[in-house]
């Protein structure tokens, strides 16, 4: 096709601003490390704890925070066929948020000895799957009982509300300093992990690639609205479940390990189809791959205001930076392409 | 409706399968619940001559769209069989069914970003690999799709930049690409204006003549049909008939289509008329 060699282009350049906002996302922060430093780091002539232990890791889960996040968005987009629809519309996020509170904020239920073993992180990681994983299997359940993907949505959605429902019973309860912990929470973080914390996250993260992969020809198929895509022999049943599995894999180790990052996994698909202007799932999903990493990486380089003490949170500067992007974008070509 | 059948059967045992693509056997199509069972029509008796064009034809809520979602293996027959290339509907796999049987529904399609090339080209789905990249063959057959239906110069055009009469077009090249051997279109002329209606009808006559391919469509426009179509299939309250134009004209079918308080079929032009 004609168009191959200008998309190779565009890749390649994509390509060269990742590594360049992977560059900067290292070299800035609190401390400021001279660039010599900085390089000889990267390829291993020296160790710098900062960079080894602190910005490397960041800087890797902000790649696959970013582009896990713009891949599931565009999954759900394409299945429930919705400009509005993200990650988090099966109620990932919701689910995790009440395993969160559950440990947080209902310590107070379980009592003092349970408490202290309770909140550390991994409990919260742990607290996070699970609810993530047991809402979604509800949503799952339920789902199984009907035929329309739409119905779908809307039951991701009410299960959505139930779990925040429960999250503000179990708020009004608690003490302020509990509620405080769990708000840091909901603010996003993709600091604090550890090498091994980031491998566990990457295997799964891989696993939720290659389902998407796998996804491609289906989600090509879909554009053309599911009962055309069942009429050219795509078994609709399946290929929901996949791409649903797919998304919950990506969104929910994200949300277990970076908190509900917003914005991120609704934003980028927006972006790539203006910039890529098609709908063909083959050139958007590496793109959006590529895409979701950089926009993390710049918004996790001015959440860290370079050379202050302070951080900003994340989840504030993704909506901060990335809306904008997305009006912009709409704006200038007054069309929305969908 | 004893008349019917006979002459159905007779045709069917004359032409024993060979020259047949799709063939019902006292099928009964409606809705189960668990409460109740309507039957919405039964003991159909059709059989689908080999590169013929065939018109579905009849009133609102007879059950044309029901008909053609039980024979495309969308909805659950209620009994009796139908059988594509002499192989039983319900054995087909999705993937065969997609080779042998390809639609033009009324849905809008979901991304109208697409081009019409890029349309087209989903036509190949059921014969691409796990990634869905097109061949050498499978572009060579996506372009003699365009080509067949005129739309070749409309192949880098996105869809929201279509006509109703391109778009449609372009669903007709799409169908094509899919290379099957029966084409089943549901209502394909809604929304077009009277040149389009023929437009679209003439370019069905033609495809089914040059390609082969059985093409059968459901639609309202009884005049048109009449005119264009090989064999119609007339469905009334009480029976699903299906003959050549003329035969069913001789029959007084069309009379009785409708109620008769407001129009009548006028066996001369081959035409509804308003009563005066």
């Amino acid at each position: 096709m004609p168009k191959t060699n200008t998309y190779k282009l565009s890749f390649l350049a994509l390509i060269l601003v990742l590594l360049c906002c992977f560059f900067a996302n290292i070299s800035l922060g609190s401390v400021s490390i001279p660039l010599k430093e900085i390089f000889k780091s990267l390829v291993g002539l020296s160790d710098n704890y900062i960079i080894q232990n602190y910005r490397l890791p960041k800087a890797f889960t902000a790649i696959l925070v970013g582009s896990g996040l713009g891949i599931s968005g565009l999954l759900m987009q394409t299945l429930f066929r919705n400009p509005l629809a993200g990650p988090f519309v099966l109620g990932i996020s919701s689910g995790a948020s009440l395993g969160v509170a559950l440990v947080i904020l209902g310590s107070g239920f379980f009592g003092g000895v349970f408490t202290s073993l309770l909140i550390s992180k991994w409990s919260i990681v742990i607290a996070a799957s699970l609810g993530s994983f047991l809402v979604l299997l509800a949503v799952l359940l339920v789902s199984s009982k009907v035929r329309d993907t739409m119905a779908i949505l809307i039951i991701g959605l009410m299960f959505g509300s139930i779990t925040a429902a429960i999250v503000s019973v179990l708020s009004y309860f608690s003490s302020a300093e509990q509620l405080q912990q769990y708000i840091f929470w909901g603010f996003g973080s993709l600091g604090n992990l550890s090498w091994n914390e980031l491998f566990i996250f990457f295997i799964i993260y891989v696993l939720g690639v290659i389902l998407s992969v796998f996804s491609i020809k289906g989600l090509n198929t879909l554009l053309l609205g599911e009962n055309y895509a069942k009429s050219l022999g795509l078994n609709i049943k399946q290929s929901r479940l996949i791409i649903i599995v797919a998304t919950s894999l990506l969104a929910g180790t994200i949300t277990a390990f970076a908190g509900p990052i917003a914005f991120i996994g609704l934003a980028i698909p927006h972006i790539t189809r203006q910039i890529f202007n098609t709908s063909n799932h083959k050139v958007l999903l590496p793109a959006v791959f590529i895409l979701g990493a950089i926009v993390m990486l710049i918004c996790d380089s001015i959440a860290q205001l370079p050379n202050s003490d302070y951080t900003l949170p994340i989840n504030a500067i993704t909506s901060l930076v990335g809306a904008p992007v997305v009006i912009w974008l709409l704006v200038r070509k007054r069309k929305m392409l969908f | 409706m004893a008349v019917g059948k006979k002459t159905q059967n007779a045709f069917l045992v004359e032409n024993k399968d060979a020259n047949i693509i799709l063939k019902t056997n006292n099928l009964s199509i409606g809705y189960k619940t668990k409460k109740a069972v309507t039957i919405v029509a039964q003991n159909i008796n059709i059989a689908l001559k080999k590169g013929s064009l065939i018109g579905l034809v009849g009133a609102n809520g007879i059950g044309k769209s029901t008909l053609l979602r039980t024979l495309t293996n969308v909805q659950p027959k209620l009994s009796g069989t139908t059988s594509l290339n002499s192989k039983l509907l319900e054995d087909y796999s999705n993937i065969d069914l997609a080779k042998t049987m390809s639609l033009v529904l009324t849905d809008t399609i979901a991304s109208k970003n697409l081009t019409v090339f890029e349309l087209v080209a989903l036509g190949r789905q059921p014969y691409t690999n796990w990634v869905g990249n097109l061949s050498e063959n499978d572009l060579e057959i996506v372009n003699n799709a365009l080509l067949q239906t005129n739309i070749n110069d409309l192949k880098q055009k996105r869809c929201f930049e279509l006509s109703d009469g391109q778009l449609q077009k372009s669903m007709i090249a799409r169908a094509l690409a899919q290379d099957t051997d029966l084409i089943i279109l549901d209502e394909p002329t809604t929304h077009l204006d009277m040149y389009h209606k023929v437009y679209i009808l003439k370019l069905l006559q033609k495809l089914a003549k040059e390609t082969g391919k059985t093409i059968l469509f459901s639609s309202h426009e009884i005049d048109l049909a009449i005119q264009l179509c090989d064999t119609m299939i007339v469905m009334t309250h009480t029976e699903v008939i299906s003959d050549s134009p003329c035969n069913l004209i001789k029959k007084g079918t069309f009379n009785d289509l409708f109620p008769k308080d407001i129009i009548a079929f006028d066996e001369a032009t081959g035409s509804f008329r308003i009563k005066k």
